[in-house]
C-alpha cells in the first residue's frame, strides 16, 4: 500500500482527561524544552502529570523544580531568551510571587506560555477559583485567554505557542483555567498526534534576538527617557498585531484538526434572537448554558456569550455582537475595589467597549462565585431574569453580589 | 557531573600576565566610576571565560552604569536580569542550552553560562535563587560582585556591608554613631557548606593577589557543575576614598584579614592569603575610607576583635564560625 494512500489521523486517541492533564499533553506535543515548576493548588496537577510523562520517557525536556515562583518565571524567561521553548504556570498568590519575572517576560518580548489555574488571592486562604490572579497581567503585554473545557485547554495551549511565538507578536501568553471546575474536572479529550501538532506549530525561532555566542547581542540595557517610549510603542504594536495572528492561528488549527472555532475571541450560545445575554469567562458557561435552555423552554429570549481572549480584547467584534441585545449581564468572578460603579473588571471593560455606540444596551454586573463558590443554574436563572428586567427598568441595581450572606 | 583531574585544570591557569589574552570582551561603552573595581571584575571574568560565553547581570551598578542603550560594553551576549534572579537566570540559560543541544536543535558545544549579581541582589534578595541554582547539575558560574552597598541606588547598607559603615541608610548621628549594626554575611561559606554537591566555591579580589580572580573563574568553569565566586570590590564612591587607591584598598582588605580569601575545591579548603599569621591591623584598611571616618577607637577595636576571633578561634577561619569541635554526648 502506498504511503500516500494511508489517511493519517490527526488524533492519537480520545481519553478522559482533566484540564491540567490536557494542558500537559499540549506541552508535550509542543516539544517544550524547559519547564519550571513550583507547587501551588490548583495548577499543580499540570506539573505532576508532566513530570510523570518525563519520568516515563514519553517526553523529553529539562524539568526544574524551582525554589520559588520568582525563580520559576525567571528560569523560563531566560530559557526562552536562549531560544528554548518554555512552559511554567501558577495559581493565586504563587502567580503574584512570580510577578516581577512575569512582568519582564513581556517587556523582554519572550514568548513563554504559562498556565494559570485560577485561584483566589490570599488572605484569607481559599483554594477556589477567582480571576484576579490572571487578570493582574491585563495591562502588561501578556496575551490572556480562558478555556472552558479540557479539549479547549489542550487546543488553546497549542494555539498560545503559535500566537506568542509568531515573530509579529513575540509576547508571552497566559492560558487560564478555572481552578477545580476545569483544572480538576474530567472531559473526553481528543489528543493530537505528534505529527499533526508539528504540522500546526512551527519550531520556535527567536531569530536575531537569540542569546548565543554566535549572536552576541545585549538584551535590555538601560534606556531611560531617551528610548523607553519608542520601545513601549513597539511592544504595544505587537499586542495589536496579535489579534490578526490569533485569527490566522485558529484558521490554521481548524484546517489541521478539522475543528470549528469560528470566532476565536468569544463563543455565542443561542444568541440569535436574544434580548438579554449573560457574558462571562471560563466555566461560568456551564450553569449559564443550562439556564439558557431552561429559560428558552419558557419562551424567554436569552443567550450566552463566553469571552475567550481578554487580551487582546476583541473590541470591534464584541461591540458589534453585543449591540444586538437590549440587556447584558456581565458575570465577574473577580473584584475591582473602588472601581467605576464598584463593578468587576470584565464589567467595566465591556462597558467601555460599548461606549462609542449611539444606543447602549443596558449593562448590569454580577459579582459571583468568589473563592470557588459554585454558581448554580438557579443563580444563573436569577441573573438572566434580572438582566431581562434591567432592559425595562433602568433603575435596577447596576452591580449585584450573587448569593452573598449579608 | 564528572570529576575533572586537578592537573587538567592547572594546565589552563594563567601563570603570568603574558598568558592573559589581549582581546577585550568587556570594552568601552560603560560609564562606571573611575577606580570601579566591579568593572574590573567584569573585564576579568569574561577574559578568563572567553568568547563562547553567555552572561546575565542583575540590576545594580553593573547594569545601570554598565550598559546604556546602544553603548553596550559587552562583546559576549549579555542580558539584564532582575535584582534577585542571579541564580535563576543562569539556570534558565543553562537548561535552555542543554535541552536544545540534546534535542539537536543547536550545535552541541561547551558554552559558559555566567551570571553576576551585586551584594544586595545576590547576597540578600537572591539567596534563595542562588541556592536553587547550586542544587542543580547545570554547568554555570554565579559571581557575586560585592561593593558592600546597594551602590546603584546611591549607597545603601546591605547584608554584606562592613559593620559600622556609613551609608545613606545608615548615617552616623549624635545619638547613634553606628547605624549599620549587622555583621557582614558569610555568603560564599554559607553556600559552600549548605550545598555539598557543589564542587567549587571561592572568594576573590580582582587585584590581589594578581591573577588570583581570573584563575578562580577558570577553575570554576573547568570544574563544572554549579559554581560560585564572591569578589570583594572596592568602590570609591560608596567607600569614600580617592579612586587612585582602589587596588590598594582591596589588598588591605585581604591582608588585614577582614575579607578572608579562600577556595573550596572538591571539598578541600585552601586559603589563598593566610591571614592567620601575617595580619596587618584592620585600622589600616578602615581608616583609609570615609565611610569609617566616624569611627573612634571603640569601633575599630570592636572590628579588630571580631576579625581576630575569626582567624584565631573559628574552626575554619572565614568559613565555619564554630569554636569547639562537636562532642558526642555519652
Ligand atoms: C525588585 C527590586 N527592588 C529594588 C530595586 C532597586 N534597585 C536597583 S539597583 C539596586 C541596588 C543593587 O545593589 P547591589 O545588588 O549590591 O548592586 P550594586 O548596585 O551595588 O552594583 C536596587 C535596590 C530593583 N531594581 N528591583
Ligand atoms: S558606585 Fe561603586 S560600584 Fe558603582 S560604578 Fe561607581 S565605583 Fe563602581
Ligand atoms: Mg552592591
Amino acid at each position: 500500500m502506498a504511503k500516500e494512500a494511508v489517511l493519517e489521523s490527526v488524533y492519537e486517541k480520545e481519553e478522559l482527561l482533566t484540564g491540567c492533564q490536557a494542558v500537559s499533553h499540549a506541552v508535550r506535543l509542543a516539544d517544550v524544552d524547559v519547564i519550571a515548576a513550583y507547587p501551588i493548588r490548583p495548577y499543580t496537577e499540570v506539573m505532576d502529570y508532566i513530570s510523570k510523562l518525563i519520568a516515563d520517557g514519553k517526553f523529553d525536556a529539562e524539568y526544574i523544580v524551582a525554589d520559588s515562583e520568582h525563580s520559576q518565571f525567571e528560569i523560563v524567561k531566560h530559557a526562552a531568551s536562549v531560544g528554548a521553548r518554555a512552559f511554567a504556570g501558577s495559581s493565586g498568590t504563587g502567580w503574584m510571587y512570580g510577578f516581577e519575572a512575569i512582568v519582564v517576560t513581556a517587556t523582554d518580548r519572550l514568548p513563554v506560555v504559562a498556565m494559570v489555574g485560577n485561584r483566589a488571592l490570599d488572605d484569607p486562604g481559599a483554594f477556589g477559583v477567582e480571576h484576579n490572579d490572571a487578570l493582574s497581567v491585563r495591562d502588561l503585554g501578556w496575551l490572556l485567554v480562558w478555556a472552558a473545557t479540557a479539549q479547549e485547554a489542550l487546543d488553546t495551549t497549542l494555539i498560545a505557542y503559535r500566537v506568542a511565538e509568531d515573530p509579529k507578536v513575540a509576547m508571552p501568553c497566559a492560558v487560564a483555567l478555572d481552578g477545580a471546575f476545569l483544572t480538576h474536572s474530567q472531559h473526553m479529550v481528543k489528543v493530537p498526534t505528534v505529527q499533526a501538532a508539528k504540522r500546526f506549530l512551527p519550531p520556535y525561532n527567536l531569530g536575531s534576538r537569540r542569546l548565543h555566542p554566535d549572536n552576541p547581542i545585549s538584551i535590555a540595557p538601560q534606556v531611560n527617557e531617551d528610548w523607553l517610549m519608542e520601545i513601549r510603542r513597539q511592544n504595544f504594536e505587537a499586542t495589536k498585531r496579535a489579534k490578526g495572528i490569533i485569527y490566522q492561528a485558529y484558521k490554521e488549527f481548524n484546517e489541521v484538526f478539522k475543528t470549528n472555532y469560528e470566532q476565536p475571541f468569544f463563543e455565542e450560545y443561542m444568541t440569535e434572537d436574544a434580548e438579554a445575554v449573560l457574558l462571562g469567562l471560563g466555566t461560568i458557561s456551564m450553569p449559564a448554558k443550562s439556564a439558557v435552555r431552561r429559560l428558552r423552554e419558557k419562551g424567554k429570549k436569552v443567550g450566552f456569550v463566553r469571552l475567550r481572549w481578554f487580551r487582546p480584547f476583541p473590541t470591534e467584534e464584541l461591540r458589534s455582537c453585543l449591540s444586538r441585545f437590549k440587556g447584558i449581564g456581565v458575570v465577574d468572578r473577580d473584584l475591582s475595589y473602588g472601581s467605576p460603579d464598584l463593578g468587576g473588571v470584565v464589567f467595566n471593560e465591556v462597558r467601555s467597549c460599548l461606549y462609542p455606540l449611539e444606543e447602549h444596551p443596558r449593562v448590569v454586573n454580577f459579582i459571583a462565585g468568589l473563592g470557588g463558590r459554585e454558581i448554580s443554574i438557579d443563580d444563573a436563572v436569577m441573573m438572566y431574569e434580572q438582566s431581562l428586567r434591567a432592559t425595562k427598568e433602568p433603575s435596577d441595581a447596576r452591580v449585584t453580589w450573587v448569593g452573598v450572606r449579608e | 557531573m564528572s570529576f575533572i583531574p586537578e592537573e587538567q585544570i592547572k594546565k589552563k591557569l594563567f601563570k603570568g600576565v603574558h598568558d592573559v589574552p589581549g582581546e577585550e570582551l568587556y570594552t568601552s561603552g560603560h560609564r562606571t566610576c573611575q577606580g570601579c573595581e566591579s568593572a574590573l571584575v567584569m573585564r576579568q571574568f569574561v577574559k578568563a571565560a572567553g568568547p563562547r560565553t553567555v552572561a546575565t547581570g542583575s540590576t545594580g551598578c553593573m547594569y545601570v552604569a554598565n550598559t546604556s542603550y546602544m553603548t553596550t560594553p559587552w562583546v559576549v551576549p549579555w542580558m539584564h536580569t532582575q535584582l534577585g534572579a542571579g541564580g535563576s537566570s543562569a539556570v534558565g540559560m543553562a537548561a535552555g542550552l542543554r535541552a536544545m543541544m540534546r534535542k539537536g536543535k543547536i550545535t552541541n558545544e561547551k558554552i559558559n553560562v555566567i551570571s553576576f549579581c551585586g551584594d544586595i541582589g545576590g547576597g540578600d534578595m537572591g539567596l534563595s535563587g542562588i541556592s536553587g541554582a547550586l542544587q542543580t547539575d547545570y554547568d554555570l558560574l554565579i559571581i557575586l560582585y560585592d561593593n558592600e552597598s546597594a551602590a546603584n541606588t546611591d549607597i545603601q547598607a546591605t547584608g554584606l556591608t562592613t559593620w559600622g559603615a556609613q551609608t545613606t541608610f545608615t548615617p552616623t548621628g549624635t545619638k547613634h554613631r553606628v547605624m549599620q549594626k549587622r555583621w557582614k554575611k558569610n555568603v560564599a561559606a554559607m553556600l559552600a557548606v549548605g550545598h555539598p554537591t557543589v564542587k567549587y566555591v571561592a572568594t576573590a579580589c580582582a587585584t590581589f593577589p594578581p591573577l588570583d580572580f581570573m584563575n578562580k573563574v577558570t577553575k570554576a568553569l573547568e570544574t563544572g557543575g554549579p559554581t560560585f565566586i564572591h569578589s570583594l570590590d572596592p568602590c570609591p564612591k560608596g567607600w569614600d576614598y580617592h579612586p587612585r587607591y582602589s587596588h590598594e584598598v582591596g589588598e588591605l582588605a585581604i591582608k588585614s584579614g577582614i575579607f578572608p580569601l579562600y577556595e573550596i575545591a572538591n571539598g578541600v579548603v585552601t586559603y589563598n592569603y593566610d591571614a592567620r599569621k601575617n595580619r596587618i591591623p584592620v585600622k589600616e584598611y578602615l581608616l583609609n575610607q570615609g565611610r569609617f571616618a566616624h569611627f573612634t577607637n571603640a569601633e575599630t577595636d570592636f572590628v579588630q576583635s571580631m576579625v581576630d576571633e575569626m582567624w584565631e578561634e573559628w574552626e575554619l577561619p572565614g568559613i565555619l564560625p564554630v569554636k569547639s569541635s562537636l562532642k558526642v554526648s555519652t
